[in-house]
């Protein structure tokens, strides 16, 4: 084949050229064997095809559900002072699109009758965005418009109407846009768009609350990007947040290793039981093979070729048949494709075509004691 | 007769049947393994959620606005309403207490804090039950944060309830260089750092206490301005949306005993005087869109396991069947009829899945076992109605397995196969 020599070439082309013939004789007139052996490789690569790829990007799926919980770091100006005025544009390039943040400020105003309450100022759309477990009746559209907390709006207005508040002497009036239900301090709180708030009060964004998505190395890295971002603020992980992910993250995937390592075996020696019968099958092929003068080397070689083509050929389809399973488990539990992982395809290749040549060889070791006359005769 | 062939098949070839009952049970032990995963795992990820902490709180229903700013509790002592600390174990005597993984009271007073040569002029101590034995009638129980706040880290030792001892928040500490075992002036009382707290904001700027303490530096015994609860709750659906009030008497009797964080809520109102119960929805609304798709996820995953060992079965019957063309030959040649030699197979096949599947069925339940041992340090629930489902799976396999291979066994000339052409 590298051409050193014609006469060469020519004398030992027979025997590949025989040997291609043999092996695709051997699959095409024996069709119904090798069509079974073939369905056991396409099913057995593509469950494991498909429980690989469904591994990688199970992670990625299930903090996009984390991140239902809001922020998982909080930026805090030091004690007195606001944030920069473009401290939000710095979170959101550290983010760089991996996550939503939202600015906040508070003070405690005064109702009519004295009593205090958390005057919050934010951005709607931005807190939307985070806080998607606020239950609101009814979003802000208007620069006036005010979200009450159920306990706050019981208080200050409980049929509905404007109320006003007092902050350092000076009053305003609020209208109720809609009320806010959480369960928690929010409750309790009026919030007002950011410029309206800082118009009242004379106050800025005090904290940003973040919600990076990614791993905890990523998200240490976030923190990073911001602290250095933002030399003046403290960056603070929530704790309660992050840990509650990294553990139930952490036990979900070990219970899909778990489980995806059961089925690879499951498939694995499904794969060897086919395959060794189908190479026992085809003893009496053997036989006549070494009847006719044929070499150890060559039967061996004969068998292995045909497993690995039978490998190579019914893991790429079953490659494909996993990813498409993999798409769908992900557009059924988590409505949202799942990346196909080419990267994938040679490791499952190569696994499938070394369980079939196991299978191959395992049997090839019994049958090389035999006789070709025994098998031959048919014992 | 048939006794006779099926009893000395069995003997005569050990080996083979063996491998084919060695195969059927393994592929009842993934299946099996799998599904008392995946029907447990809700559960065990329920504990898990419960990582972040309470998802119901409760108040005094008559209380002013809470002024919470960061976590840090702004309202005077004096103001506002209480809850009674007596009531509280009547948490654990609702309809839904095995649910209830704990409870823990917090009552937030401020004080001025000296220690060494520094001081602070205001700094919230948290009064709250560490891990508190509790007497309910004949039943007894240990609740505090840290059942309910698993998240919070102590570096050092927690203090025992109703003593002088304390946690400093990280910040605190910081500010004013604790350590575990430092002493501290605080409310008129020298109260001993047993550990440095990690937690929340607020937490980590203050001290946390015995909830006895807090009470006598305030001069309330008996007063909690909130309980946070822990609670297994059940994803919310179409019925824990909707409101108790507008249900009809049938409904509403399936609403309140379905473990929902909201008729949990509901119920803990109905045994706390003057209180208002709610869930947290930051805890309790994504808790039940996790669980969901978690368990979505091991239900396909275990969908996919069973179809890999219902294959590998399949193919192990096929190849012990196809192995045995000669016999069929030769039982056909002596003149039994294709009725005969299938009944033979099938009643082979079906000894083999009811044996194979009980071995199987065992080792599945032990790889279950192991799997929730090691992942989750807790046992997996056994299901008894798991064992005849999985037997009757097994067995419907092994047939649907062996059915093609047998109508091929019996397409066969006889005496083709028995010259060993076919």
């Amino acid at each position: 084949m590298n051409g050193d020599g014609q006469p060469r070439s020519a004398r030992s082309g027979g025997r590949p050229r025989m040997f291609v013939r043999l092996l695709l004789r051997a699959m095409l007139v024996r069709r119904g064997r090798a069509l079974t052996a073939l369905a056991a490789i396409l099913v057995a690569s593509g469950a494991t095809a498909a429980m690989l790829n469904l591994y990688v990007d199970v992670q990625a799926k299930l903090q996009r559900e984390f991140r239902g919980y809001g922020a998982n770091l909080i930026v805090v100006a030091p004690q007195g002072a606001t944030l920069p005025e473009d401290a939000l544009a710095q979170v959101d390039a550290a983010l760089a699109g991996r996550g939503t943040a939202a600015p906040f400020a508070y003070v405690i105003a005064k109702t009519s009758d004295g009593a205090p309450v958390v005057v919050a100022g934010t951005d709607f759309t931005r807190a939307r965005k985070l806080d998607s477990f606020w239950a609101v009746t009814k979003w802000p559209d208007t620069p006036a418009g005010a979200l009450v907390g159920r306990r706050a709006a019981s208080l200050l207005s409980p049929e509905g109407r404007p109320f006003d508040l007092t902050f350092g002497g000076k009053p305003l009036r609020l209208a109720q846009a809609g009320i806010l239900k959480t369960g928690a301090a929010e409750d309790s709180r009026v919030y007002l768009s950011l410029p309206e708030f800082t118009a009242w009060t004379g106050v800025g964004a005090t904290s940003i609350e973040v919600a990076a998505s990614g791993t905890p190395e990523e998200i240490r890295q976030v923190m990073q990007r911001l602290a250095s971002a933002l030399p003046g603020a403290e960056v603070r992980p929530l704790r309660q947040i992050q840990e509650g992910e990294a553990r139930v993250l952490g036990k979900t995937r070990a219970t899909l290793l778990a489980s995806i390592a059961l089925i690879i075996l499951t498939a694995a020696l499904c794969l060897l039981a086919t395959l060794t019968a189908w190479v026992m099958e085809h003893r009496k092929d053997f036989a006549v093979m070494k009847a006719l003068g044929a070499s150890h080397r060559m039967v061996n070689a004969f068998f292995a070729a045909q497993a690995a083509a039978l490998g190579a050929l019914g893991a790429t389809l079953g490659f494909f048949l996993g990813v498409g399973a993999a798409a769908w488990i992900g557009r059924a539990n988590f409505q949202a494709a799942v990346t196909p992982r080419l990267s994938l395809f040679p490791a499952v290749v190569l696994g499938s075509i070394a369980v079939a040549l196991l299978a191959a060889v395992l049997p090839m070791s019994i049958l090389r004691r035999v006789q070709p006359a025994a098998i031959l005769r048919g014992e | 007769m048939f006794l006779r062939l099926l009893f000395e098949s069995f003997r005569r070839q050990k080996r083979r049947k063996l491998l084919a009952g060695v195969a059927v049970a393994l592929g009842v032990a993934v299946a099996t393994a799998m599904i008392a995963v995946a029907t447990d795992i809700g559960d065990k990820m329920n504990r898990e959620l419960r990582t972040y902490g309470a998802n119901i709180v409760a108040y005094p229903e008559e209380d002013t606005l809470d002024v919470q700013v960061g976590g840090v509790d702004l309202k005077p002592v004096s103001q506002g309403a209480y809850l009674n600390e007596a009531d509280l174990p009547k948490i654990k005597g609702t309809f839904w207490r095995h649910n209830i993984l704990g409870f823990a009271p917090f009552l937030p007073v401020h004080l001025a804090v000296t220690a060494g040569g520094a001081s602070l002029p205001d700094v919230q101590l948290l009064g709250t039950y560490f891990a508190k034995p509790l007497k309910l009638g004949d039943d007894s129980f240990t609740t505090g944060v840290r059942t309910t706040h698993p998240w919070w880290k102590v570096e050092g030792a927690w203090p025992a309830d109703d003593s002088e001892q304390v946690l400093a928040g990280e910040d605190l500490a910081r500010k004013l260089g604790l350590k575990p075992g430092d002493r501290i002036q605080a409310g008129g009382r020298a109260l001993e750092v047993t550990g440095i707290l990690s937690a929340g904001p607020a937490e980590n700027q203050g001290l946390v206490g015995p909830l006895s303490l807090a009470q006598a530096i305030a001069g309330r015994p008996g007063a909690v301005r909130q309980v946070f609860v822990s609670a297994l709750t059940k994803p919310e659906d179409e019925l824990a949306r909707r409101d108790p009030a507008s249900m009809s008497p049938e409904v509403r009797d399936r609403w309140y005993c379905s473990p929902y964080a909201n008729s949990i809520a509901f119920q803990i109102q109905e045994v706390l005087p003057h209180a208002r119960a709610e869930q947290i929805r930051q805890v309790a609304q994504n808790e039940g869109a996790v669980l969901n798709k978690i368990q979505g996820l091991m239900l396909l995953i275990t969908l996919a396991a069973l179809l890999a060992a219902g294959l590998a079965v399949s193919a192990a019957m096929a190849t012990a069947i196809l192995e045995r063309r000669r016999e069929v030959g030769l039982m056909k040649a002596l003149g039994a009829g294709n009725v005969a030699v299938a009944a033979l197979f099938f009643t082979e096949a079906a000894l083999l899945a009811l044996l194979g599947g009980t071995a199987g069925y065992a080792a599945g339940l032990l790889l279950a076992q192991g799997i929730a041992r090691s992942i989750f340090a807790s046992r997996v629930a056994l299901q008894p109605v798991l064992f005849p489902l999985v037997l009757g799976v097994a067995v419907v396999v092994t047939f649907a397995g062996s059915a093609a291979s047998i109508r091929r066994a019996l397409r066969f000339e006889p005496a083709l196969v028995l010259r060993g052409d076919a």
